[in-house]
């Protein structure tokens, strides 16, 4: 099992031991891959998830039987959602105990169903090889997705002799989840219909979140072909936000500009994206005057939420190669259309310096995000604001969970991002209501002196069903106080890590950027203003013409 | 509208539960699902009746051609097909009716299986509308058990010219 996994290239685990994968834990020590002892099973999946969006790689992670295995579902289903490449290896209660409500037994092939592109239970360990070779196949072709393997304990305990460890992926695997060529007509077509159009937008998503060069190629076809171009919040990070055609994410939180080019646009080209309802809100009401293409390369996302005009499937960093290299020696001219999106930014209004307002908190971090940045967030107000605020300098440099919208996500993401990428600085933005769902993972940072610069935006609340409480429900704060909390200073003290307090805005301006580039972990409270709020906002279910905010021109 | 689907899968032991939950999750009306072995032993066939319009029935096919067990989806409502299925229905009758009943079952080549002092197990073959016509049939005389296997269907052979 560890050798297969050696050929496969990993050099890193995330998991944490129990009875039923004792045996596999015991023949680490043989072999070179590094073990990462984290300290609840759904950390030790979301850092694998953290370290696989970070590199690229496929990220591995280990649970037990039972409940090991189940308090992994979680962190599968935030990697499907956001089709991120992940193998998860559970281990069983032996097969003669199969089926019998034995001690820390699940069915957790069935358990995962809904939340893999694939689950297997091994029965033999002869067709370990086998497996492992699919599983890395099936989780990172196509669209990539988390793969679960089960394994039962006799299985690890079983010996075998002359095992080929050298097994290939199986050939209806490879033909199946093989990506559909992208045609010189298609691009023709493409190319034609964004000549045609008076109102072209590009707007792109988490599958073109991943390599340098496919940033280089969109930016050519932008800026030869003079379109405008947003983005959802999976692609954050990808184009440069100070790049004149950038007009910044669309959707539920998105910005005024970036709303009023999608409803007015005669063109929507999408790329890697899935036109999810927090893109779309009233898919009726959606960018009603636009042509649409859609390139994505899971057929079944083609027609799934909103109609399109041309379809292709295909490869997103493929079409854009293509689309790049023809476009050439093209130029275009939409500076009018362009205009016309500039003039709908409505900027939204500063907060009071002497409290701590968020926007303006997160404009300071922004100064300290260079190239080297990995921006984590959590889930909630925190990670929205992360989306409209905080710019990172490429792909692959803004993890979250888009999808499911996982609490808890953020601190084990930005240990398995550094881990991954020892070099960069990794900025975790997260909230006090998200933190207190995985702290456990701070030991991780004690024990590895992982340099992450935790960031939390302390308000008490759980800040973004309090804004829905607020606007939708009379103000009826529902269980989402927090005014109890820990004693944030001692829980960084018990961990060994340095703790800062910043109250308001100059603090924030005189010791975020020093701290920012320290060498070791922070802790960073940041007590932000109890009842800000997200904007601009559409309310769910509305059209994306009805944004609500606090504007500058309304003040 | 119904839609047929042929659908082969890997024989393995996650497949039918696979299958069926996605039609769960994703909130497909499925009308039946019908699964057996097929002359390759590592390979199931599932003949699976659901209901949609075009986009829906799109979706359906896509979202089963994703599962990785799925070898091959076809929709194969609109093709020349042979479409069976087994219906086995108890209905009440005394010494009165049972003769008008075997009469009936005669014009459908339906078979009388079983025959108690007040009841009798019919069994037919034949596609959706022979079944219906059936029941339909044996309705005034008081149906008391209806079981059906779902719809099987294959594509006829191509004929000669």
């Amino acid at each position: 099992m560890l050798s297969c996994l050696e050929k496969q290239g990993v050099d890193l685990v995330f998991g944490l031991p129990g009875g039923a994968v004792i045996p596999l834990y015991d023949r680490l020590k043989n072999f070179e891959l590094k073990h990462i002892l984290m300290r609840h099973e759904q950390g030790a999946v979301h850092a694998a998830d953290g370290y696989a969006r970070a590199t690229g790689k496929v990220g591995v992670c280990f649970a037990t039987s039972g409940p090991g295995a189940a308090n992994m579902m979680t962190g599968l289903g935030t990697a499907a959602m956001d089709s991120i490449p992940l193998v998860m290896i559970s281990g069983q209660v032996a097969r003669s105990l199969l089926g019998k409500d034995s001690f820390q037994e699940a069915y957790v092939t069935g358990m995962s169903d809904a939340v893999t592109k694939n689950s297997v239970m091994v029965t033999d360990a002869k067709q370990i090889p086998q497996v492992i070779a699919d599983a890395f196949l099936i989780a990172s072709s196509g669209r990539p997705g988390p793969v679960l393997v089960d394994i039962p304990k006799d299985v690890f305990q079983q010996n075998v002799e002359n095992i080929n460890l050298d097994a290939e992926p199986r050939e209806r695997y490879r033909r199946k989840l093989k990506n559909s060529v992208i045609t010189r007509e298609q691009i023709r077509k493409v190319r034609f219909m964004l000549n045609e159009a008076k109102k072209p937008l590009i707007i792109i998503g988490g599958g073109v979140n991943t390599t340098d060069s496919v940033r280089k190629n969109i930016l050519q076809v932008v800026r030869t072909l003079d379109v405008p171009i947003s983005q959802t919040l999976m692609a954050n990070g990808v184009i440069p936000d100070d790049d004149p055609h950038f007009v910044g994410m669309v959707g539920m939180h998105g910005t005024t500009d970036g709303n009023y080019a999608i409803q007015n646009c005669d063109l929507l080209l999408a790329v890697g994206m899935r036109f999810d309802d927090r893109v779309t809100s009233d898919t009726k009401r959606f960018s009603t005057k636009s042509k649409k293409i859609h390139v994505d390369i899971d057929s079944s996302e083609i027609g799934k939420n909103v109609q399109v005009d041309l379809p292709i499937v295909g490869d997103a960093e493929e079409f854009f190669e293509l689309l790049a290299n023809d476009c050439e020696d093209e130029t275009l001219d939409h500076s009018a259309w362009r205009q016309e999106i500039a003039d709908h930014y409505r900027p939204l209004r500063h907060g009071d310096a002497k409290t701590l307002p968020p926007m303006e908190l997160y404009g300071v971090i922004n100064d300290a995000i260079d190239e080297n940045t990995i921006v984590v967030t959590d889930v909630g107000q925190h990670q929205m604001w992360a989306a409209l605020f905080l710019h990172p300098k490429g792909p692959r440099r803004f993890i979250t969970s888009g999808g499911l919208g996982t609490m808890g996500y953020g601190l084990p993401a930005a240990i398995g991002a550094q881990f991954g990428k020892r070099k960069d600085k990794v900025f975790l933005i997260t909230g006090d209501g998200s933190f207190q769902m995985n702290l456990q993972e701070l030991c991780i940072i004690k024990e590895f002196n992982v340099p992450v610069k935790i960031l939390l935006m302390n308000n008490g609340y759980l800040g973004m069903v309090r804004q829905w409480q607020e606007m939708f429900n009379n103000a009826n704060y529902a269980a989402t106080t927090l005014d109890v909390g820990p004693d944030w200073e001692k829980l960084a003290a018990a961990y060994d890590i340095p703790y800062h307090c910043i109250e308001h805005l100059d603090d924030a301006k005189e010791k975020l950027p020093a701290l920012l580039n320290s060498d070791g972990p922070e802790f960073i409270d940041c007590r932000i203003n109890k009842f800000s709020n997200v904007y601009p906002m559409i309310p769910a279910g509305s059209s994306l013409d009805e944004i609500v905010g606090e504007f500058e021109d309304e003040a | 509208m119904k839609h047929k689907l042929a659908v082969t899968v890997e024989n393995t032991p996650g497949v039918l539960s696979r299958v069926s939950g996605l039609f769960s999750r994703r909130g497909y009306n499925i009308d039946s699902l019908v699964v057996s072995d097929t002359e390759d032993p590592t390979v199931s066939r599932m003949t699976i009746v659901v209901r949609g319009d075009e986009v829906t029935i799109e979706q359906v096919t896509k979202q089963l051609h994703k599962l990785i067990d799925v070898i091959k989806v076809n929709d194969i409502t609109h093709e020349d097909i042979v479409e069976r299925q087994l219906l086995m229905i108890r209905v009440s009758c005394d010494h009165e009716t049972r003769g008008e009943i075997k009469t009936l079952m005669d014009i459908f080549h339906a078979r009388i299986i079983d025959v108690g002092r007040r009841s009798m197990i019919i069994e037919a073959t034949g596609d959706d509308d022979k079944i219906d016509a059936i029941i339909k049939t044996l309705r005034p005389f008081g149906v008391q058990e209806i079981v059906k296997t779902g719809v099987s269907a294959l594509v006829r052979s191509p004929k000669e010219k």
